[in-house]
């Protein structure tokens, strides 16, 4: 088949370099590794052990909540742990995986040798172990970790917050240059490394969303970084942006707190939308349907980004005009995603589907990612919000959008992948094992939020009125399972990486992209000569 | 080669834009008061002296004003309007008065932060002599009666019938020694 051709081609190159750049032995290929393969891996890892500490701690908030009343843990203690489990998922799990998965395959996607800058690269994941480390020792600490939200509104983080928020701030400032770096060299290599004949309109989604996630990485990175700064001169160096004593404004926290944390909630779905774009067509083995609409629906959600971030905030007395303003910009994003997800549902229409894990997590992400997004789109209704603010519906709509959004598309990935990276097919007994305890539990999990939410049980507390307890106990219930389920993961990932059947090159029949055409397990150099894209 | 300097041009570009949008952030600040100003939305009154200019003393309207107050948690000072709610015509200079009782054993400086609901309205507000244009110091076990004057705009939009002023008050005693301290060895 034609597959073949490319295979053999590029086995001459992977023997030349053979001679010269193999990597080092021990733990000094990973420390020194400017390998854009090693660091994603690297990335990867870091993500999975930072998934399983925040769901550690997503375990002890649902057995504090199992039963009304204080059982395990005091408030104090409570309150860090969803605190630590909210920055730990959204900048240690979510936003690593994808930098990861960009790091491995956005190369092996244009036909670039390597990132454009490697040893950028390998700072930008060195520094990340450190971040979390100072973020979790200062748990440890006398009076605890942060513990005011991850959202960290002033001015709990300054005049309530305790003496470990100057750790907090200097993580979440190491964690944003992270980022940065991450984005740059992103940026750098889709502009400047593409294969010859790899044309704008010919990359692969997940190159194009990754390229508008880096985009609004540099865009809202920093004002996070500026916000924090804010948050420790409050704190420790008697300025007063947020203190209204002072002259300043705590409702002007939120202001730019959401300006960067609206952006950031697209940065945590874009890159899925690339991988649930590549994932669809390969198992209904026919192109993806609207492929140019895929883009500018992509660029258009990232620029409505901007334009939205006070619906975080209708309760905290707007004028009308701005709620309405507000109010209609969210709604507005609504019609790029449908497109997205018409886009999708065209894919599958009259495809000759089989279902591979990958595209169980597919269309998984597709169905529950919608529910996410209609409860959204119900929060965005000022006067609906009003009753739903900070309420479990709230925590429910999250969920849905990162668990059953951005997490099930990084598995599907991973099974998608996983072939190639490791040059063995993974148990797809297990991996189907996997996808129905996690897609079945996350439902038990969080589906009964909304019901939670809608009867008024306020979200962020460790103690709760008992007409909730029921519902409460079945949440924990589910909450438990996919904690569970997620073990049967790592089994498969270390058993794939252990041996299994060899995976072909291209091992899916429908896939699609220029990392299909070197072999599996992919080279240690890949694409040394630029391939031609026709 | 050019490879090279296409990536080092390029990199330039972002780290300039990630600079700045950390400058952005800060510029975030003034952005905020300048545009809560401009559109009159956050309830922000004068923070100086407004002039009164004897005007025509619109007597056919009625605009309700209600006083409220609010001290700090933890702060022993009582501070309460002496009248909680008047009416007043738009234009007329009105004159009114807070009382502070420090019921704490030590100097305190306090700081009232005023604000007035609705927000459209604050901007027809005007203060002439306010206590909250100054810190308001205070013996321990002492009072003080804290003085106000103002008029109502005769521009208050015709949908506004009721104004209400608020006043948070904060302990600034060691923010404002704290100041005192640096200065004295900046010198």
């Amino acid at each position: 088949m034609k597959t073949l051709t490319p295979e053999i081609d590029s086995q001459p190159e992977a023997h030349q370099e053979h001679d010269h750049h193999q990597p080092p032995k021990g733990i000094m290929r990973w420390l020194l590794t400017t390998n854009h393969k090693d660091i994603g891996s690297l990335y990867l890892w870091f993500s999975l052990i930072m998934f399983f500490i925040g769901g550690a701690m997503a375990m002890v908030i649902r057995a504090e909540l199992f039963q009304p009343g204080l059982q395990l843990v005091d408030p104090n203690f409570f309150n860090q742990m969803t605190t630590v489990h909210g920055l730990i998922m959204v900048f240690g799990a979510v936003m690593p995986a994808f930098t990861g998965l960009a790091n491995w395959l956005i190369p092996m996607m244009i036909g670039a040798p390597d990132m454009a800058l490697p040893r950028m690269n390998n700072w930008s994941f060195w520094i990340l172990p450190f971040a979390f480390l100072i973020l979790l020792g200062s748990l440890f600490m006398e009076g605890g970790g942060p513990s005011f939200g991850w959202t960290f509104y002033a001015p709990l983080s300054t005049t309530y917050s305790n003496d470990s928020t100057a750790l907090f701030v200097f993580s979440v400032h190491i964690m944003g240059i992270s980022s940065i770096m991450g984005a740059i060299n992103v940026i750098v290599t889709i502009v400047n490394m593409r294969a010859p004949g790899m044309t704008w309109m010919k990359l692969p989604l997940f190159v194009w969303t990754w390229l508008i996630t880096a985009f609004l990485l540099i865009a809202v990175m920093p004002v996070l970084a500026g916000v924090v700064t804010m948050v420790l001169t409050d704190k420790f160096f008697g300025t007063s942006f947020f203190d209204a004593a002072g002259g300043g404004d705590p409702v002007m926290f939120q202001h730019i707190f959401w300006f960067f944390g609206h952006p950031e909630v697209y940065i945590m779905i874009l890159p899925s939308f690339g991988i649930i774009s590549a994932i669809v067509p390969a198992f209904s083995r026919k192109k993806l349907f609207g492929y140019s609409s895929m883009v500018y629906a992509t660029a258009s959600i990232a620029i409505l980004s901007f334009l939205v971030w006070a619906h975080h905030m209708f309760t905290t007395g707007m004028p009308v005009f701005a709620e309405l303003f507000f109010m209609y910009c969210t709604m507005l994003i609504a019609v790029p995603t449908g497109v997205k997800v018409f886009n999708w549902v065209a894919t599958l229409w009259r495809g000759s589907i089989t279902f591979e894990t990958p595209m169980l997590f597919a269309i998984a992400f597709i169905i529950l990612f919608t529910i996410g997004g209609f409860s959204g789109l119900m929060l965005a209704i000022t006067p609906a919000d009003f009753q739903y603010h900070d309420t479990y519906f709230v925590v429910a709509h999250f969920h849905y959008v990162l668990v059953t959004g951005a997490i099930f598309s990084i598995m599907a990935a991973a099974y998608y992948w996983l072939p190639k990276w490791t040059g063995h097919m993974y148990d797809e007994r297990l991996g189907k094992l996997h996808f129905w305890c996690s897609v079945i539990s996350v439902n038990v999990l969080f589906f009964p939020m909304h019901f939670l939410g809608l009867a008024g049980m306020p979200r962020r507390i460790p103690d709760y009125a008992v007409q909730f307890a029921d519902i409460n106990q079945i949440v924990s219930i589910g909450g438990f399972a996919f904690g569970l389920s997620q073990l049967i993961f790592l089994a498969v990932v270390l058993k794939c990486i252990k041996g299994g059947e060899k995976a072909p090159a291209k091992p899916w029949e429908g896939a699609e992209g220029l990392e299909w055409t070197i072999p599996s397990p992919a080279p240690y150099h890949s694409f040394s000569t630029p391939p031609e894209v026709k | 080669m050019s490879q090279t300097a296409a990536n080092k041009k390029l990199v330039k570009l972002l780290l300039l834009g990630a600079v700045a949008m950390f400058g952005f952030g800060f510029a975030l600040v003034p952005l905020y008061d300048v545009l809560c100003e401009q559109l009159g939305i956050n309830g922000k009154t004068n923070a100086n002296a407004a002039v009164y200019e004897p005007t025509v003393i619109d007597t056919d309207r009625l605009v309700t004003i209600e006083f409220i107050s609010h001290v700090q948690n933890g702060m022993p000072w009582e501070f309460e309007p002496t009248v909680t709610k008047m009416q007043v015509h738009p234009g007329e200079l009105i004159r009114t008065s807070f009382s502070a009782i420090n019921n704490g054993s030590t100097h305190i400086i306090g700081q009232a932060v005023p604000s007035v609901s609705p927000g459209q309205g604050a901007a027809y507000f005007n203060k002439t002599e306010c206590f909250c244009f100054n810190k308001q110091p205070l013996d321990a076990n002492s009072s003080a009666d804290l003085p106000l004057i103002f008029y109502v705009d005769n521009a208050l939009p015709e949908h506004i019938n009721t104004l209400t002023l608020s006043y948070s008050l904060y302990d600034i005693t060691e923010r404002h020694l704290g100041t005192a301290l640096t200065q004295g060895a900046a010198r």
